[in-house]
């Protein structure tokens, strides 16, 4: 089992990073009338950790045998049906699901779901349509009595205002870098590990603040070499690495040979399954490292602009590679200009 | 039970015309309509005499021309006093949020509410004006409400902290009108969610934490992080907002407020800020990344308060 998973703590008790979060849970739980719920913070900051753990708190042990399903819905949506499949996680009490995965559908799924009267626990919600999020409105007005709602998602900003004051907001801030070293010393001692003195604190620079991400490269340090040294090289994740060589290899040649190999690896990285905007933003981040200070700035618009391009477009490379070739550009007039 | 909800009864009950509630939300619009058809009506005959229609039902064009019509075409008896109530000899039709029904349905409408007019009285509520057809609108006695006022705002909330058993200071009741701009029923939603979570002592931190607003030292650090010319140092606290999980389009609501509001920079300074906080909110409302969105507008407000060019001078 992996450490992500073994030490994920169950209930609100247990609960290392978030205590202040977790004790206004109890309190509102304690009350009988629980809210609907709009849990929202950049991810690895244990927004899922803290609903389950507070699912087991309203609910006891049974929250947690849960069971995974292919589930059905037949929907008549007015001259036709529409068969719809969507996984779904559910206990007794519980259902989960990510309305998003059912594409421009989810509105139905939204619908559908709002028929189980438990609680129900959407994910992603910042990506759903309007009309799935204007339908939400309605499921939790009319069920209110018996049905309550536990929403997830990366940015408030996509939730509409209507949804937004509903709810009760729960902000889930990404760890601060000493709160993660105390979890990894916390798991280094309950796995009986001697930690070298500044070794678990470099383990969360190198994390981004990312609970999950630390406690997995917490665990890839474990197996390549124990007992640990205290010099001992964090392995970067494999995708940050190729995107820092594509970013060496915008920096070394501008010229249209140098794109169409940058082009080759870009296709690599998105047939990995790394999300295109990830790949933008780990690409700026490296670029912004190496930069004259007044390039900064137009390297920074043009990533915003390719990235809201992007999203506005269908297929993903085009901007990529636009951005790369407007880099390409600015950068080759930039050296021109200074040297000649 | 919504405290919102249980908000105090108007005195004089006779309507005379169709009437037409408009202005921002939270200023009880909805609150007067139902208080209206209740004090008309009472409890009794409230089920059979009075339809409410909002939103979130369907209101297409098949809705108007079935459902409204036929309650609207039954006549009723004559105006029989009961239980103290005036019962007048009509029914009201409550339509709700109705500047969100389509141009088709409201124009079906029209040929409805006169045809109907002896036996069937209309309240339309809406946000937006604008929104209603002109013949429509010009058939209605028209009401406009105001946001609230601060003094009757906090009078409100004050009631509800009595009734409710909780304490609040001054500086937290003067936050949570500010926060609220003037819509009570967000007010009281803040108070709500606040009393549930920390309990009956509320201070003005509870009321930002549980409205998401973002704390004004935030703010205050990404525009001196601008101001300093740093752009790492910028980009460090961007990264900073977005690992506290603060929403960046409220981040940059308030950076409008702020810049607006500063007095040591020049018109052109300040018009150069807006307009790339402009660009930037049309971009996350398309969906766009959050960080990068939020980075492109901390650069160019450091380049328009550092005066550097705004310009790119490598772009060709």
């Amino acid at each position: 089992m992996l450490w992500v998973d073994k030490y994920r703590p169950k209930t609100l008790d247990q609960v290392i990073v978030h205590q202040e979060i977790a004790e206004n849970l109890k309190k509102l739980v304690t009350e009988q009338d629980c809210p609907h719920l709009l849990f929202y913070g950049p991810s690895g900051s244990g927004k899922k950790t803290l609903i389950m753990a507070l699912l087991r708190q309203i609910f006891g042990i049974s929250a947690e045998k849960v069971k995974v399903e292919n589930r059905t819905w037949k929907i008549d949506a007015g001259s036709r049906t529409i068969d719809l499949e969507l996984t779904t996680l559910s206990s007794t009490n519980h259902v989960e699901l990510s309305p998003s995965d059912a594409g421009f559908q989810d509105r139905y799924i939204v619908h559908a779901a709002s028929a189980y009267l438990t609680v129900l626990v959407l994910n992603e919600v910042d990506k759903l349509s309007r009309e799935a999020q204007h339908s939400l409105r309605r499921t939790m007005e009319k069920y209110s009595a018996s049905c309550r709602l536990i929403l997830c998602c990366n940015s408030s900003s996509k939730v509409t205002e209507a949804i937004r004051s509903r709810c009760l907001n729960v902000r889930i801030n990404a760890p601060k870098e000493d709160q993660i070293v105390k979890v990894l010393e916390f798991i280094g001692k309950k796995e009986g590990l001697q930690l070298p003195p500044g070794f678990a604190a470099r383990v969360a620079d190198k994390s981004n603040r990312s609970l999950r991400r630390a406690i997995l490269s917490f665990e890839t340090c474990r197996v390549q070499q124990y007992p640990f040294s205290s010099n001992q090289a964090i392995p970067p994740m494999d995708w940050e690495e190729y995107v820092s060589e594509i970013c060496s290899d915008m920096m070394r040649e501008q010229s249209p040979k140098r794109l169409f190999q940058v082009r080759g690896k870009l296709y690599e990285l998105l047939i990995n399954c790394i999300p295109p905007e990830i790949i933008l933003k780990k690409l700026l981040s490296e670029l912004l490292k190496k930069l004259d200070e007044e390039l900064k700035h137009e390297v920074c618009h043009w990533a915003a602009y390719y990235e809201h391009r992007m999203r506005m477009g269908q297929k993903a490379i085009f901007h990529l590679e636009a951005f790369v070739a407007k880099f390409m550009s600015i950068y080759k007039a930039f050296l021109i200009e200074t040297f000649g | 039970m919504r405290w919102f909800a249980s908000s105090p009864t108007p005195s004089r009950p006779q309507i005379a015309h169709t009437c037409f509630f408009y202005g921002p939300p939270g200023t009880g619009k909805t609150t007067t309509a139902l208080a209206i058809a209740h004090q008309l009506y009472g409890p009794e005959l409230y089920k059979s005499r009075v339809l409410e229609l909002n939103a979130s039902d369907d209101r297409g064009i098949n809705v108007v021309r079935t459902k409204i019509k036929d309650f609207a075409a039954v006549a009723v008896g004559s105006g029989q006093r009961q239980g103290g109530y005036p019962c007048p000899p009509y029914k009201i039709i409550i339509l709700d949020e109705a500047d969100s029904m389509t141009e088709d349905a409201q124009n079906a409408l029209r040929r409805t509410m006169e045809t109907y007019s002896k036996v069937t009285r209309f309240f339309f509520i809406c946000n937006y004006i604008s929104r209603i057809i002109e013949p429509l609108a010009s058939r209605c006695a028209k009401f406009r409400f105001k946001p609230l006022p601060e003094e009757i705002m906090s009078n409100r909330i004050l009631h509800i902290c009595n009734e409710e058993g909780l304490t609040l200071d001054t500086e937290s009741l003067s936050t949570l009108s500010s926060i609220s701009q003037g819509d009570l029923r967000r007010a009281i939603t803040y108070l709500q969610g606040a009393a549930r979570l920390f309990g009956s002592s509320i201070s003005s931190k509870d009321l930002i934490s549980v409205s998401g607003a973002i704390p004004v030292e935030v703010t205050e650090a990404i525009f001196s992080a601008c101001k300093s010319g740093d752009f790492d140092l910028a980009n460090k606290e961007v990264n900073n907002v977005i690992a506290e999980g603060y929403p960046v389009s409220q981040m940059l609501a308030q950076l409008f407020e702020k810049v607006v509001a500063v007095d040591d920079i020049s018109d052109e300074q300040k018009a150069r800020i807006c307009k790339s906080l402009s660009t930037a909110d049309k971009c996350l409302v398309d969906g766009a990344d959050e960080y990068l969105q939020l980075l492109d507008v901390v650069s160019n407000t450091m380049r328009a308060l550092c005066n550097m060019p705004q310009d790119f001078s490598y772009d060709v």
